[in-house]
C-alpha cells in the first residue's frame, strides 16, 4: 500500500498524522516512513531515525565537448527549461535550470555532450522507533529543484508484500507534490477548517481529480474556522476520515518532538481503523 | 550602437520595465539611425529559465547593450560571456524614450 499525505496549506498537520499513522501500523505491516518535504524535512524530529545510509541525490547535467561542438544551436533550442544558451561559438549551462532531462544529449547530432552527476541533495536511510523504515530526501541550501530528488527517492520504494509506505509530501500543490503523490494508492487530504486551508485542498481536489487518486480529509484542528470545508467535501464527495480537536496540549507536545500517539494513544486504534477505511476505498489495487 | 530596453508595452512612450528577464515587451532602438523595433519577451511566458531565454534573444538580436532595471545572475552570466554591456535605469527612469535619452556609452 502506497498512500500520500499531502495538505496543500503548510502546516496543517501533514507530518503529525503521518509520523502517528507510521507508529500505528508498524505492528501490522512492514512500514516505510518516506518524508518527501525534501526542502524542510521535519519527521525525523518524531520518528528520532538513526541514518545508517546517506548516498547523493544527483541530477545529471551536460557538459558539452567544445571540440566536438560546432554551435549548431540545438541542444539551446531543445531545451525547454532554459538551461542552455549559446553565445557565439560557446554553449553555456545554467545547471540550476537543468532539470536532468538528457534532451540536449539525446539531440546533439555531433555526440558532443557528455552527463556528468550534479549532487544536489542526499537521500537518507534509517530505522526509527518500532521498527519503522525511515526515508528522506534533503535538499542541498540554494539548490533550486527538489522534484529530482523526491524521484530518486521513490525509485527506492518498490511496492513489496505486507509493506505499507507512507509518504509525508511537501506543502503546497506544484510539482514537488505531483511527484509524490505520483503512483501512489491513496492521499490522504490533512486540513484545517480555516479559508486558506480550504483554498489550498480545493487545489489539492483538483491535482488528485486529474490524477485518478482516490482521497479522504483528515480535519485537524477542528473546532477553530468556519464550515465551509463540508460543503465542498460534500460536493466533491470526499469522506472525512478523521477529526483531530484543536487542542493547546497537544501542540506543546508536538512542539516537544512528541507524536500524536505518544500524546494520546487512543489513536493508535483511530489510526488503524482509518486504515481499515483506506484499504476498503482502494479495494483490491493496492501496490 | 544597438540597445534593447526592457518595457512594459511596444513604443518609446512605454514605461519601462525593471524585472529584464519577466518583462513584457524588448525594445531594440539603434542610436545612429534613432530607428527601432518591439518585440515580445519570449522569457515572460516561461516558467523557469525566463532570464536565459530573454537574455538568448538580446544576444541574438546583436545588442551590445541591455538597459533594465536589474539583472538576475543567469542573464548576467550570459551577457558577460556575450560581452554585451548592462545598465541600470536610473530612479528617475519611466519611459523607453528617457531610457534612450539618459544612456550614455561607456566603455
Amino acid at each position: 500500500m502506497q498512500i500520500a499525505v499531502a495538505s496543500g496549506k503548510g502546516g496543517t498537520g501533514k507530518t503529525t498524522i503521518a509520523t502517528s499513522l507510521a507508529q500505528s501500523l508498524a505492528g501490522l505491516a512492514n512500514v516505510r516512513y518516506v518524508d518527501c518535504d525534501v526542502e524542510a524535512p521535519n519527521g525525523h524530529l518524531f520518528l528520532k531515525p538513526e541514518f545508517t545510509e546517506i548516498t547523493p541525490a544527483v541530477i545529471r547535467i551536460p557538459q558539452i565537448q567544445t571540440e566536438k561542438c560546432t554551435a549548431c544551436g540545438r541542444c539551446v533550442e531543445v531545451c525547454e527549461f532554459h538551461a542552455l544558451a549559446q553565445v557565439g561559438k560557446n554553449i553555456l549551462v545554467f545547471p540550476q535550470l537543468c532539470h536532468g532531462c538528457g534532451s540536449c544529449t539525446w539531440n546533439c547530432p555531433e555526440n558532443a555532450i557528455i552527463e556528468v552527476p550534479n549532487p544536489i541533495g542526499t537521500i537518507e536511510r534509517g530505522m526509527a522507533v518500532e521498527d519503522i523504515e525511515f526515508f528522506r530526501g534533503l535538499l542541498t541550501i540554494s539548490e533550486p529543484m527538489s522534484t529530482p530528488i523526491i524521484r530518486q527517492l521513490k525509485k527506492m520504494m518498490h511496492p513489496q508484500p505486507n509493506t505499507i509506505n507512507i509518504y509525508d509530501a511537501p506543502p503546497g500543490a506544484s510539482c514537488s507534490v505531483v511527484e509524490t503523490l505520483r503512483g501512489v494508492d491513496f492521499a490522504l487530504l490533512v486540513t484545517e477548517p480555516t479559508p486558506f486551508g480550504l483554498h489550498d485542498l480545493k487545489q489539492m481536489l483538483g491535482i488528485l481529480r486529474d490524477m485518478n487518486i482516490p482521497s479522504g480529509v483528515v480535519i485537524n484542528r477542528d473546532g477553530i474556522g468556519d464550515d465551509s470545508l463540508k460543503d465542498i467535501l460534500r460536493e466533491s464527495n470526499i469522506p472525512i476520515l478523521l477529526r483531530v480537536p484543536f487542542d493547546r496540549t497537544l501542540a506543546e507536545n508536538l512542539a516537544a518532538g512528541r507524536t500524536l500517539v505518544d500524546v494520546y494513544p487512543k489513536y493508535r486504534d483511530i489510526l488503524r481503523e482509518l486504515y481499515q477505511k483506506v484499504t476498503e476505498i482502494v479495494g483490491g489495487k493496492a501496490k | 550602437m544597438k540597445l534593447i530596453i526592457s518595457a512594459q508595452n511596444s513604443s518609446l512612450e512605454s514605461q519601462v520595465d525593471r524585472r529584464f528577464g519577466r518583462c513584457a515587451w524588448l525594445i531594440l532602438f539603434d542610436t545612429e539611425t534613432h530607428q527601432w523595433e518591439a518585440f515580445e519577451n519570449p522569457g515572460v511566458s516561461q516558467s523557469g529559465g525566463a532570464g536565459v531565454a530573454a537574455a538568448q534573444f538580446v544576444v541574438d538580436k546583436g545588442a551590445e547593450v541591455v538597459l533594465s532595471g536589474d539583472f538576475g545572475p543567469n542573464a548576467s552570466r550570459a551577457f558577460q560571456a556575450a560581452n554585451i554591456g548592462m545598465q541600470r535605469f536610473t530612479d528617475s527612469t519611466k519611459t523607453v524614450q528617457e531610457a534612450v535619452n539618459q544612456f550614455k556609452y561607456v566603455k
